[in-house]
C-alpha cells in the first residue's frame, strides 16, 4: 500500500512538472504581452520587462521559473503590480474551495438519494420524474442556469443576495447552481448500480432470509452501490472546477474562477500559468485521494492489497 | 407418511413485453415429512418458478393465477407480505445456486449467517454470532471463530457454498429449498456438498425440495422425484421407480441422456428439439412435437396421470389400455429388466 | 382417468417432423435490425430524434433564407420585445412594462423574439447561432472520435509498453480541466471558428479513448478473435473486420454524448469572450449578450437559452436511448 502510495506521488510530481513545463513554453508563445500599451514610452517598457525578467533568455526563464515554483513562488501578477501570483491564489482559493466542497456535497447525497429512490421505484412515475430530473441536470449549461436562479431566486424575488460573497446566505444560489452537474451525474450513476445490485444473487438470499424490500436495500443495496460512487469523484472534481469559472463569474465570487477568466482578458500571463498549474494540482491529488479511498473501502481490494 | 407441503392446481403467468407466459400449467406434487423430494427438469421447465412460489418470491411480472400451496394449514399463495416475511428464512429457508454470487461481497460472512437469527428471534448480536459459529461448524468450516469477519471473497466456491447452507439452516426451517445447490461447482464438491446436505437433513430433521436437472445428482439424494416438463409435472414417483420403470417418453430421454458405466452406445444421446414456447402452449401434450412414441391423441387432448404404483403416476397416453404396445429404447429395456430383477415382486417402500 | 369412448383411431402412432422441432418462430433479427427496433419502442428517443432532424433541417433551410439579416442591426430597433404580427398575444404583443415599445415603427414592423442591443432580429440571430453552433460540435465531434478511436484501438490492442506509454499521456493531459486546455489554446490561437474547432476537438477525445481502450481490451482476449486469428487472419484484417462493429455502438453512443459536451464548450467559451468573436452569432455570444440585458429584456437570455437547452436535451435523451437499445441488459 505505501509503495502504490508512494508511486503515485511520484507520478504527481512529473505530471506537475510536465503541464507547468509545457503551460509556460505555450505562455512564451503568445503573442504579445500587456506591455503592448502605445500609450506606454519606450524605456518604460523596458524597465517593465526587466523587473519581470522578460528581457532573459527563454531557457533561463524556464530555469527560474521552474526553481521558484519549487519554492512556491509563481512569479509576479502582470495586472496587478506588486502582487505575486501566488498571494493572489492563495487569497482567492478560499471560497472556491468552499464553493466547490459544499456543491460535491450536496450534489453527491442528493444524488446519491435521487438515484437510489429511482432505482427501488423503477419504472414507476417516481423513476421517471428523477431521472428526467438528473437529465435536465446535465443539459442545462451550468452558466444559464446560474444566470436564471441569480434573475429569478435573487433579482426578482429577492430571497437570497444577488452577488459578491457576504457571508453563508451568498454561497447558497451558487451552491446550487454548481451543484446540478454533479446531482445529475450522480443520480444517474447511482441508479444504474443500484439496480444492478438489486437484481443480484445476494439480495435475492437476503429476501429468502426474511427480509424485508427496505431491509434489503438498508442493510446490503446502499452498501455495494455507494463503493463505485468513488470512481465518478475524480470526473466530478473537474466538473466543479470547469464550473466554478461559470458559476464565480456570474455571481462575481472573489474566487480563482473568476481569476482565471479576468487573467484571460487581461493577458495576465503569470496568474493564467499559475492557476493552471493550481488546478492540475488539485485534480491529481483529487484523483490519488480517490484511489487510496477506493482501495480501502472496498473490502476485496483491500484484503487482496494486504494478502500480497 | 404425513405430509408437509400440499400444492394443488398450480398455475403461473407472466407478463412480458412479448405477451402472456403461461410458466406453471396446474402442477401438483407433494412433499412428505423428513423426505427429500428431487424436482428434474431442463432448462424452463418450470422448477425454479414453482419452488420461489413456495416462499413469496416470484418476480413482479409473474402472478399466480390458481391453486393452492398448503403449508401448516395456511395457504402460502394467500399469505400477506407481513407473513410470508416471517416465514422465509424461518420455516422456509432456500440455498442457491451460484456460491460466487449469493453472498454480499462488503459484509463479513459471521454477520450474514447470523441475519435470520436477527431477523426472526430477540436475541443479542453476541450470542448470534455464537450460533453462526456453531453452524458453520456443523457445514464444514474449519477455525470458523476465526472466520467470523472474513469476507466471501476469502473462500473457495465450496466453502461459500456451505456458508450458503449454514445461512438457511440456522434457524432450523421446516423445508429446506435447495435450487440446483451443486450445479456451478465441481464434481468433486459436488458430491461433499451432497453428503452435507444429507447430513444436515438428518442433523435438524427437515424436509427437502431438492431442484436440478442432473439426474445423476438425484441418484444420490432424493426418497421421490417428480419430473417437470413444460411447466407440468409429467411423472413422479419412488427415486427407484423413476429409475427403473419410468413409463414417461421424456424420462426416458432424460435417463438415455445420462450416461452410465453400463451405457452400451458410443455416441451422447439428447432429446431432440426444443422446449415448447409457453405463450401460446400447444394443443394435447407439450411434449408430443419431440416425441418419437407420440399418439394421435397426443396432438389433441392432454394426457391424464395414469396410476402405475400407490406411489408412482405418469402422464401419457401411451399407458391407457387402448395404446399400443411400444418397443423401449435399449437403456429404457435395460433399465426395466433391472425392475422385474430387483424390484418388482419385493414391492415397494411405503 | 381415461375416458371409454375414446377411439382407437386416436392410439395410431404418428410420427412427428423433426425439423418442424427445430424451426424457430420468430424471424432472426440482425444485432443492428434488434437494436433499432428497441430505439423505435422508447418514445423519448425518437422524439428527441425528430427534434434534432427538425432543428438540423431548420438550420440547412436559414442558410438560405431568414426572417432578416441577423448582422445588420437597425438603431431604430434596439432592444424591441417580441411580437407576432398585429396580434394580441401576452409576452408576444410587442408591450414591456406595460410599453408599447413598437409606437411609431410602422404597421409592418414586428420581430417574433424581438431585437437585440443593436437592433438585430433575435429569430434570425438564433437561427444562425444553432447552426454555427451545431456545426462547431459536430466537426470537433468528428475530431473527437477520429483521434479517439485510433489512440484507443492502438492502445488496447498493441498493448504492453506502448499501452502503457499512452495510458500515462492520457493520464498527464487529463491532469488538467479540459477547458482550461481549451481556454489555453484559444489563447495562442486567434479566435475563429477554426480554433474553436480544434480546442474543443483536441481535449475532447479522452473519454472515448479510455472507452475504447478498454473494450479493444475486452474483445482482444475474446474467443472469436483467437477463432479468426487461427484461421490466419492478420492484425489490421482482424481490427476491421472483427472489431469495429462490436466498438461501433460504443462510438456512436459515445458521440452523442459529445455533442452537447461540444455545444456547452462553444457556448461557454463564447460566453465568457474568448470565442466567437462578434459580430457572429452563436448559441454562447448570444447567451452573453443575453445575460448582460437580463435584468430589463429578459427575453434575450431566455429565448436563445431555450434553444440550447432543447439542444443539449435531445441528444442527451437520444444517447440514453441508443445505449439502452444497444445493450438490453442495462436494464431500464
Amino acid at each position: 500500500m505505501i509503495k502504490y502510495i508512494l508511486k503515485r506521488v511520484g507520478y504527481l510530481i512529473l505530471t506537475l512538472f510536465l503541464v507547468a513545463s509545457i503551460t509556460f513554453f505555450l505562455m512564451k508563445l503568445l503573442p504579445g504581452t500587456p506591455f503592448n500599451n502605445p500609450k506606454l514610452p519606450p524605456d518604460q517598457i523596458v524597465a517593465l520587462k526587466a523587473q519581470y525578467g522578460l528581457d532573459k533568455p527563454v531557457w533561463q526563464q524556464y530555469l527560474s521559473y521552474m526553481l521558484g515554483l519549487l519554492h512556491g513562488d509563481m512569479g509576479m501578477s502582470f495586472q496587478f503590480s506588486g502582487q505575486s501570483v501566488s498571494y493572489l491564489i492563495m487569497s482567492r482559493i478560499g471560497p472556491s474551495l468552499q464553493l466547490g466542497l459544499q456543491a460535491m456535497i450536496l450534489g453527491t447525497l442528493l444524488g446519491i438519494l435521487l438515484g437510489a429512490v429511482a432505482a427501488i421505484r423503477k419504472n414507476t412515475w417516481v423513476d421517471s420524474v428523477a431521472t428526467i430530473f438528473a437529465i435536465l441536470g446535465r443539459s442545462i449549461p451550468n452558466f444559464v442556469f446560474a444566470a436564471l436562479l441569480q434573475f429569478f431566486l435573487a433579482y426578482k424575488l429577492r430571497l437570497f443576495p444577488i452577488a459578491l460573497w457576504d457571508g453563508f446566505s451568498s454561497s447558497i444560489l451558487p451552491t446550487i447552481a454548481l451543484a446540478m452537474a454533479p446531482l445529475a451525474n450522480t443520480a444517474r450513476f447511482m441508479r444504474t448500480e443500484m439496480v444492478d445490485v438489486l437484481n443480484s444473487d445476494y439480495i435475492e438470499l437476503a429476501r429468502s432470509k426474511g427480509e424485508t424490500r427496505w431491509q434489503t436495500v438498508a442493510n446490503h443495496a446502499l452498501r455495494n452501490s455507494m463503493i463505485p460512487i468513488v470512481t465518478i469523484i475524480g470526473p466530478m472534481a473537474v466538473d466543479l472546477m470547469v464550473g466554478s469559472l461559470v458559476v464565480e463569474n456570474v455571481f462575481a465570487i472573489p474566487g480563482i474562477g473568476e481569476q482565471f477568466v479576468k487573467s484571460i482578458t487581461t493577458n495576465d500571463y503569470p496568474v493564467i500559468m499559475g492557476l493552471t498549474i493550481m488546478y492540475s494540482f488539485m485534480l491529481t491529488v483529487v484523483i490519488l485521494i480517490v484511489d487510496i479511498l477506493y482501495g480501502i473501502i472496498d473490502p476485496r481490494i483491500r484484503l487482496n492489497e494486504e494478502a500480497n | 407418511m404425513e405430509r408437509i407441503l400440499d400444492v394443488k392446481n398450480l398455475e403461473i403467468d407472466f407478463k412480458t413485453y412479448a405477451g402472456t407466459v403461461h410458466a406453471i400449467r396446474n402442477v401438483d406434487f407433494h412433499l412428505n415429512k423428513g423426505e427429500t423430494l428431487a424436482i428434474v427438469g431442463e432448462s424452463g421447465s418450470g422448477k425454479s418458478v414453482t419452488v420461489r412460489t413456495l416462499m413469496g418470491l416470484l418476480a413482479s411480472n409473474a402472478k399466480v393465477v390458481g391453486g393452492t400451496v398448503d403449508f401448516e394449514g395456511k395457504d402460502i399463495v394467500k399469505m400477506s407480505e407481513k407473513e410470508l416475511t416471517n416465514l422465509r428464512g424461518n420455516d422456509i429457508a432456500m440455498i442457491f445456486q451460484d456460491p460466487m454470487t449469493s453472498l454480499d461481497p462488503t459484509m463479513t460472512i459471521g454477520k450474514q449467517v447470523a441475519e435470520p437469527l436477527r431477523l426472526h428471534t430477540k436475541i443479542s448480536e453476541k450470542a448470534a454470532l455464537a450460533e453462526a459459529v456453531r453452524v458453520l461448524e456443523l457445514v464444514g468450516i474449519t477455525n470458523a471463530k476465526a472466520r467470523l469477519k472474513d469476507y466471501p471473497h476469502q473462500f473457495s466456491g465450496g466453502q461459500r457454498q456451505r456458508i450458503v447452507i449454514a445461512i438457511a439452516i440456522i434457524n432450523n426451517p421446516k423445508i429446506l429449498i435447495a435450487d440446483e445447490p451443486t450445479t456451478a461447482l465441481d464434481v468433486t464438491i459436488q458430491a461433499q456438498i451432497l453428503e452435507l446436505l444429507k447430513e444436515v437433513q438428518e442433523k435438524i430433521d427437515t424436509s427437502i425440495i431438492f431442484i436440478t436437472h442432473d439426474l445423476g445428482v438425484v441418484a444420490g439424494i432424493a426418497d421421490r422425484v417428480a419430473v417437470m416438463y413444460a411447466g407440468k409435472i409429467i411423472e413422479y414417483g419412488q427415486v427407484d421407480e423413476i429409475f427403473y420403470n419410468a413409463q414417461h417418453p421424456y424420462t426416458w430421454g432424460l435417463l438415455e441422456a445420462m450416461p452410465t458405466l453400463e451405457t452400451k452406445s458410443d455416441r451422447l444421446y439428447a432429446i431432440p428439439g426444443t422446449p415448447p414456447n409457453l405463450i401460446d402452449p400447444p394443443v394435447g401434450d407439450a411434449f408430443a412435437a419431440r416425441n418419437e412414441f407420440a399418439l394421435a391423441i397426443d396432438l389433441q387432448q392432454e394426457p391424464p396421470f395414469f396410476q402405475v404404483s400407490p406411489t408412482h403416476a405418469a402422464a401419457t397416453w401411451l399407458l391407457d389400455p387402448q395404446a399400443p404396445k411400444v418397443t423401449l429404447p435399449p437403456e429404457i429395456q435395460r433399465r426395466h429388466q433391472v425392475w422385474e430383477e430387483k424390484f418388482a415382486n419385493k414391492g415397494v417402500n411405503a | 382417468m381415461a375416458d371409454a369412448k375414446l377411439s382407437p383411431d386416436l392410439f395410431k402412432r404418428v410420427t412427428v417432423d423433426s425439423t418442424e422441432k427445430e424451426k424457430i418462430t420468430t424471424p432472426a433479427l440482425t444485432f443492428t435490425q434488434d437494436a433499432m427496433r428497441r430505439l423505435r419502442q422508447n418514445k423519448v428517443a425518437v422524439v428527441s430524434l425528430w427534434i434534432i432532424i427538425i432543428i438540423a433541417i431548420i438550420s440547412i433551410v436559414t442558410i438560405f433564407i431568414t426572417p432578416a439579416d441577423p448582422n445588420k442591426g437597425n438603431l431604430a430597433y434596439t432592444n424591441l420585445p417580441p411580437k407576432i404580427a398585429n396580434w394580441n398575444i401576452p409576452g408576444f404583443n410587442g408591450y414591456q412594462d406595460g410599453i408599447n415599445k413598437y409606437a411609431g415603427l410602422g404597421k409592418n414592423v414586428w420581430f417574433l423574439l424581438g431585437t437585440d442591443y443593436l437592433g438585430r432580429d433575435l429569430l434570425s440571430r438564433i437561427f444562425v447561432g444553432t447552426r454555427v453552433s451545431l456545426i462547431i460540435a459536430l466537426v470537433a465531434t468528428l475530431f473527437d472520435l477520429t483521434i479517439g478511436v485510433s489512440y484507443g484501438i492502438i492502445s488496447g490492442w498493441i498493448g504492453g509498453r506502448v499501452d502503457t506509454v499512452m495510458q500515462r499521456i492520457i493520464e498527464i493531459v487529463s491532469s488538467v480541466p479540459n477547458l482550461v486546455v481549451a481556454i489555453l489554446m484559444l489563447l495562442v490561437f486567434k479566435p475563429g471558428m477554426t480554433s474553436i474547432i480544434l480546442a474543443i476537438g483536441l481535449t475532447g477525445w479522452i473519454t472515448m479513448a479510455r472507452l475504447i481502450r478498454a473494450q479493444t481490451l475486452q474483445l482482444r482476449d475474446q474467443e472469436f478473435i483467437l477463432a479468426a486469428k487461427t484461421v490466419g487472419e492478420t492484425g489490421p484484417k482482424i481490427a476491421w473486420r472483427h472489431l469495429v462493429p462490436n466498438l461501433s455502438s460504443i462510438i456512436i453512443i459515445q458521440t452523442m454524448f459529445t455533442i452537447p459536451t461540444a455545444i456547452f464548450f462553444e457556448a461557454f467559451l463564447s460566453y465568457i469572450g474568448i470565442g466567437l468573436p462578434a459580430p457572429t452569432a452563436s448559441l454562447g455570444t448570444l447567451l452573453s449578450d443575453g445575460q448582460k440585458a437580463l435584468q430589463t429584456q429578459p427575453y434575450q437570455l431566455i429565448y436563445p437559452a431555450i434553444v440550447i437547452v432543447v439542444l443539449m436535451l435531445a441528444f442527451n435523451l437520444l444517447a440514453d436511448g441508443l445505449r439502452d437499445a444497444f445493450d438490453p441488459k442495462s436494464q431500464r
